[in-house]
């Protein structure tokens, strides 16, 4: 289904609804915590998983075909910097654990405000520069590669 | 209606939809515009938006050019001959020689790359993929693009551009409304950067009932990057040019990464090698200049993508499916295997869970493929979009009118899904797209070409009638019956989107008919779309949630429209394998080595279509190994 929540795990916090792309995690008005609303616009992206700090949420693999009885489970940590899934086959024979990286920095730490940057020298508004370049294409003092630098010509017509 | 009329006013660039394309516009606004406004518009939350929203396990479009790996113009030649020759390759190549500062500043944000232990350069997939562990690539991506914007509004569905009132064909803005509140929002802009999706959901999916979601692309990909821009009468390119995705079965698993890392292959029923017995036929139907086995087993000259989808599809129809990858050779290896699995965590998690679910082991069985329903969309192995300016030291006269990526209506920009002609792109071609597009924006209004823009309060309020007319109508007719769904005077938008998915499918060449279709069946498939397009104006929904629903699918619809009409224009099988025109199984150079653009007039609704130049890069384009098997007399 997609998703789904645990009764007794949920308390309506709303981190699912928050992040749901799909807008599909609603709190129930009676019972006052999510549920899947429309579950055949899930993906199963996970995203709403990933953000319960309860682990409420689960997923269960589409009715029209996948048979009960699997288990797909997720920690994502941003303080760690990793993501830790444990994979569990319907008929018992496979359980594996999986870690991955998600950041090579502490959360946000590698961001800059362009707004206190230098600003772009005047002439270069008119070039077809972007911020950073012609430095970052390669990583060294190379020009940004134009058509005349690398030979090239535009054509009408068909050649191959 | 107790809705509130929220206006934020002389914003100078407003991002509509901020997945990869929009966040790299809202990033590099700030730059070439310090002291600009710069606001985003979208429907989701920006954390995780987008096709990128599950995350990504490669990054499919980088040069390397800092490890002396490739050109701008080695991808521009693979796109074009994947493409079967129809790409905007000033474009292409444009983005191309921009994409890996993009890569270099993702890497130092903190988006974990993978790296060549032997030579220190990324670990490379393919020849144009770099492998990541990219979970959080969209969360990492979005926080630039935070600290770049005067504003984010999240949860504001984007229905409408606002045009100008004093000039014609001038944007001045868009409108929507917060999925939450309900609030009516109304965005004043000098440049509007469209960084909406592509389409997924408007043909019928293999998938029926709850797994209706388990679509390739995301299914919160509603078109309205093309269902915002036709609607403003912007041009449009290439958007007959559905993709179809050879995929694990049921949960469309990326293949990439087991092609060409993992080297797995394909085989039928029989364990059989099938794809080069179907090529003979294929090469008189397309012609040796797009299918030479030959010289694509010795260079790195690509099949075109569509080309081995038509292997498959046959191979399936001559009794020999299903198809099957090869996965029990590499899964022996324990790191493979490993990799294999991350993979589908890394960007389809549903593909896991269903493997786990029907206990599919790769490393002990061969697991099925299947081709998908067809995609509407910009920046994977196909290019529809908008028509849009390149760049003023690449392009030809007819590809460039003042700005880069400005679409011709002026001061409406596009990045990502919503450019026309340039596939290949993917995500980190899209976030430089959105950048490229966000510096000419700021040049445009630098320039004094946003002065005098007004808008009118009549076309504010007229816009606000229409946004909450399908609440008002389910009011009214709501009351007449006593429950249910069934009501004579309106379709709800799942009602709707059920009947959309079904004349795609049947009339425009989805799964259903094997991709087949026809000028018969193109002009019945156009009627009936005509009579939806009445009953549109009779969509009901009962809560905003729903709300939301119905305004994607008049997206969904304004962009099967074009879809049917690019696809009747076009009178030859350019995409074997994407989709077939049965009056015209020939691929034809000699009338329709053309891109096709259209135009459907804001007033009317009736559509213009015409043919544009196509335009290559020669010179010194060619590698060296393909040079000698020319000279043989191979193309």
């Amino acid at each position: 289904m997609p998703t789904f929540v645990y009764m007794t795990r949920c308390d309506g916090c709303g981190q699912c609804v928050d992040i749901c792309p799909s807008d599909i995690m609603h709190i129930d008005k009676t019972l006052r915590r999510a549920y899947n609303i429309e579950p055949n616009m899930c993906w199963e992206c996970y995203s709403c998983v990933k953000a319960c700090p309860h682990n409420a949420i689960d997923v269960r693999g589409y009715a029209d075909f996948a048979p009960l009885g699997h288990s797909v489970r997720v920690n994502r940590d941003e303080e760690k910097g990793t993501i830790a899934w444990r994979i569990k086959f319907r008929n018992g024979k496979k359980d594996m654990d999986l870690l991955a990286p998600i950041t090579t920095k502490p959360w946000g730490s590698g961001h800059y405000d362009l707004a206190s940057v230098p600003a772009p020298a005047k002439d270069t508004v008119n070039t077809e520069l972007l911020y950073n370049e012609p430095k970052y294409v390669a990583m060294n003092d190379n020009a940004l590669m134009t058509l005349e630098s690398n030979g090239l010509e535009i054509k009408e017509g068909v050649y191959y | 209606m107790g809705y509130k009329t929220i206006i934020e006013d002389d914003i100078d660039i407003l991002v509509a939809g901020a997945g990869l394309g929009g966040t790299g516009a809202a990033f590099e606004a700030r730059y070439w515009g310090q002291n600009k406004k710069i606001v985003i518009a979208e429907k989701a939350n920006i954390d995780r938006s987008g096709a990128v929203a599950q995350g990504l396990y490669a990054i499919n479009c980088y040069m390397g050019t800092r490890f002396g790996e490739n050109n701008p113009e080695d991808h521009v030649r693979y796109a074009r001959i994947d493409l079967m020759g129809m790409v905007r390759e000033d474009l292409a190549f444009d983005m191309a020689r921009h994409v890996d500062s993009a890569v270099h500043q993702f890497e130092e944000w903190g988006l974990p790359i993978m790296r060549n232990t032997k030579t220190g350069a990324y670990l490379r997939e393919g020849r144009w993929q770099i492998m990541i562990h990219g979970e959080s690539y969209k969360p990492i991506v979005a926080e630039a693009a935070k600290k770049s914007a005067d504003k984010v509004f999240n949860r504001v569905c984007v229905t409408h551009l606002l045009m100008d009132d004093a000039k014609e064909n001038r944007v001045a803005g868009a409108v929507g409304f917060n999925v939450r509140t309900g609030n009516y929002h109304v965005f004043k802009s000098k440049t509007v950067v469209c960084g909406a999706g592509g389409a997924s959901n408007i043909f019928k999916p293999r998938s029926v009932g709850e797994g209706a979601g388990r679509v390739w692309y995301a299914p919160w990909s509603s078109g309205s990057a093309y269902g915002l821009m036709i609607e403003a009468g912007a041009k449009m390119t290439q958007m007959e040019n559905r993709i179809v995705l050879a995929r694990f079965k049921d949960g469309y698993g990326p293949v990439g990464a087991y092609f060409l890392h993992l080297k797995t292959y394909t085989q039928n029923c029989n364990g059989e090698e099938y794809e080069s017995k179907w090529f003979p036929a294929l090469q008189k139907m397309v012609g040796i200049e797009y299918l030479d086995p030959e010289a694509s087993h010795t260079t790195h000259r690509p099949i075109p993508t569509c080309l081995r989808n038509h292997a498959i599809i046959n191979e399936v129809n001559a009794g020999r499916g299903p198809i099957h990858m090869v996965t029990m050779e590499a899964f022996q290896d324990p790191h493979l295997e490993e990799i294999g699995w991350h993979n589908f965590l890394g960007m389809t998690v549903g593909q896991a869970v269903l493997w786990a679910a029907t206990d599919v082991d790769p490393k002990y069985e061969n697991p099925e493929l299947t081709t998908s329903e067809p995609y509407v969309m910009g920046s994977h192995a196909t290019g529809c979009g908008a028509w849009c300016s390149g760049p003023e030291d690449v392009s030809p006269d007819e590809y460039f009118w003042g700005y880069n990526r400005m679409t011709t209506v002026e001061g409406l920009f596009g990045a990502g899904d919503a450019v026309g002609g340039t596939p290949h792109a993917f995500s980190s071609g899209s976030f430089t797209e959105g950048r490229l597009a966000a510096k000419a924006a700021c040049k445009y209004i630098d320039d004094g070409k946003a002065e005098g823009i007004m808008v009118s309060e009549a076309q504010i309020a007229r816009r606000k009638e229409e946004i909450y007319k399908p609440l008002e109508t389910y009011t009214v007719g709501r009351n007449e019956i006593v429950a249910g769904s069934v009501n004579p005077n309106y379709i709800n938008p799942r009602q709707g989107l059920d009947r959309l998915q079904k004349m795609m499918d049947e009339y425009c060449g989805g799964f259903g008919v094997n991709y087949m279709t026809n000028d018969k069946l193109l002009s019945i498939g156009l009627k009936k779309m005509a009579i939806f397009g009445e009953d549109l104006e009779k969509i009901a929904a009962s809560d905003i949630h729903e709300l939301l629903r119905a305004w994607e699918l008049k997206h969904r619809y304004l962009t099967s429209e074009s879809v049917f009409q690019h696809t009747l224009f076009r009178k030859e099988t350019r995409w074997p394998g994407y989709y077939y025109r049965g009056d015209a199984m020939k691929l034809d150079d000699e009338n329709w080595h053309v891109l096709t653009v259209s135009r459907r007039d804001p007033k009317t609704g009736e559509y213009t279509m015409e043919k544009a130049p196509l335009y290559h890069l020669v010179g010194d384009i060619e590698d060296e190994d393909l040079a000698k098997l020319k000279a043989q007399g191979h193309h």
